[in-house]
């Protein structure tokens, strides 16, 4: 490892989930071995196959003023809102505008928007369209709302990689403040996207579980019953900080994102290379920016979907690039699947892991596959060892995108 | 039966409350948009479409940015 290069800690988490409204409810929930999956209650819910979903605990519009909600697109809501809980979480910080930077993207971005702005214009025309369409639909709205409210312009960006956007964001954070641009970076991830379009969609890609009957059982990432992964939306966003900057003022520090890994499977537009080969070089690039060896991984949070091709992949990718003895967990089994929201919260989950020392369990690993090597936590959660450990998140996306970012305790 | 000033007024304050938050007992008729209340361009045509669909009047743009005060709309719409 270079030992002149800036390093990089997490000083501030926010989150909005299924599990719950902020950071320590969502969190509680896990330990509890909660599900936040819930009947899906809108009309549209007849015309798809898919009759249930992650539904936001917490709906936005309890915590948002009317007048700034309207003009916010329910993931650009999201991420307000969870941006908001990780700056108050790190302090507020006084900083330099200049010196600070925000990385917040979605995978699908402003979609109900989209379809309900289109809904509006065909019915009554263009000029009944809300002047704030535009910055409801596109990307990159989130990033440009938290600038503006944090006075953030050393740069506002948006990485979108479907499934692995948040992580890539936070990796793009990591560098923004390594490559001397920031001295703080607020990076996440944030998606809104129960409508049935995107159910539809997915279901016609045939990825989606369609466990009518027992919805809190629907995702079961690594068991022989799983049948699909189920929509969740939410939004999670952590404040990365320059570690002499953050000592500087005595912040809390939760643990220092050490490295990050990024590879592409140029094989198929949605399904993962076979041999995980992509998963695991992610792995093993996160490592080596991060000067850590294969046995220094303590726990690994999976990216595991509850898909029937994905989950056994990934298994394989996580013996291959750091052997059997990491904790494993999949918290998609209780969040559903966030989209460009998981890799957000799922760094959140990985840096709690290894600041609390605990791993939540798996839900509703009744069976696990056959030929799986690696260590699932069942059950009950785990505790994890006192002294330095290291913790990965991985976060992998339709398109064959593939982000690993490891965490250590500090 | 044409709507009074004090009717307009009501409503217009419901709007303005609705999509800027300022409560609807601020909006009175010598209040200037952007001096006064600090509405934008952009609200301003949030406010334009919704006194629209209230009040039946459209009220196009180059019209719009000649409405300076609380006043100058209800008078459009009186009108």
């Amino acid at each position: 490892m270079s030992t002149n290069r800036v390093r990089v800690v997490v000083t501030g988490l926010g989150a909005t989930t299924p599990l719950g409204g902020d950071v320590a409810s969502t969190w509680s929930a896990l330990l509890d071995g909660r599900s936040g999956m819930r009947p899906i209650t809108d009309d549209w819910v007849d015309t798809v196959p898919v009759r249930f979903a992650g539904v936001a605990a917490v709906d936005p519009s309890e915590v948002l003023p009317r007048p700034e909600a309207r003009r916010l697109d329910r993931a650009e809501q999201f991420a307000l809102i969870a941006a908001r809980q990780a700056w108050q979480d790190a302090g507020a910080p006084e900083v330099d505008g200049e010196r600070l930077g925000v990385v917040v993207g979605s995978g699908i971005g402003g979609i109900g928007t989209i379809l309900s702005a289109y809904d509006l214009y065909r019915e009554k025309g263009w000029n009944r369209l809300s002047p704030f369409t535009v910055p409801m639909l596109m990307p990159n709205g989130s990033a440009g709302w938290i600038s503006i409210e944090l006075g953030a312009k050393a740069g506002a960006h948006s990485t979108v990689s479907a499934c692995a956007t948040g992580a890539e964001s936070i990796g793009y954070g990591v560098d923004m403040i390594r490559s001397g641009r920031a001295d703080i970076v607020v990076a996440g991830g944030t998606e809104a996207a129960i409508h049935g379009l995107n159910v539809a969609s997915f279901a016609a890609a045939r990825t989606m579980s369609t466990r009518n009957d027992e919805p809190e059982r629907a995702s079961r990432p690594f068991d022989k019953g799983r049948d699909g992964f189920v929509l969740g939306e939410g939004a999670g966003i952590v404040v990365l900080e320059s570690e002499e900057h953050a000592r500087a003022r005595g912040a809390r520090i939760y643990a220092e994102a050490a490295g990050v890994g990024y590879s592409s499977d140029a094989y198929h537009i949605t399904g993962p290379e076979p041999e995980g080969r992509g998963g695991r070089e992610a792995m093993l690039r996160a490592l080596k920016d991060a000067g850590l060896a294969p046995a220094d991984v303590a726990h690994v949070n999976a990216h595991a979907t509850s898909t029937p091709v994905g989950d056994e992949i990934e298994a394989r990718a996580i013996k291959e690039a750091l052997g059997s003895h990491a904790i494993v967990t999949a918290t998609k089994s209780m969040t559903g699947h966030l989209l460009g929201g998981a890799g957000g919260i799922e760094s959140i989950f990985t840096i709690l892991a290894l600041h609390e020392r605990i791993v939540p369990a798996i839900a509703n690993l009744d069976d696990p596959a056959d030929g799986i090597e690696i260590d699932l936590v069942r059950g009950e959660p785990r505790k994890l060892d006192g002294g330095q450990l290291a913790a990965i998140n991985n976060s992998f996306g339709f398109g064959g995108h593939n982000v690993a970012v490891a965490f250590t305790s500090v | 039966m044409a709507v009074t000033e004090q009717e307009i007024l009501a409503g217009l304050g419901k709007i303005i409350n609705e999509i800027t938050g300022i409560p609807a007992a601020e909006v009175s008729p010598e209040k200037n948009f952007v001096d006064d209340l600090d509405i934008d361009s952009l609200s301003m045509v949030e406010i334009a479409v919704a006194a629209q669909d209230e009040f039946g009047v459209e009220i196009p743009d180059d019209q719009l940015k000649h409405l300076k005060t609380v006043k100058d709309v209800i008078n459009f719409i009186q009108a």
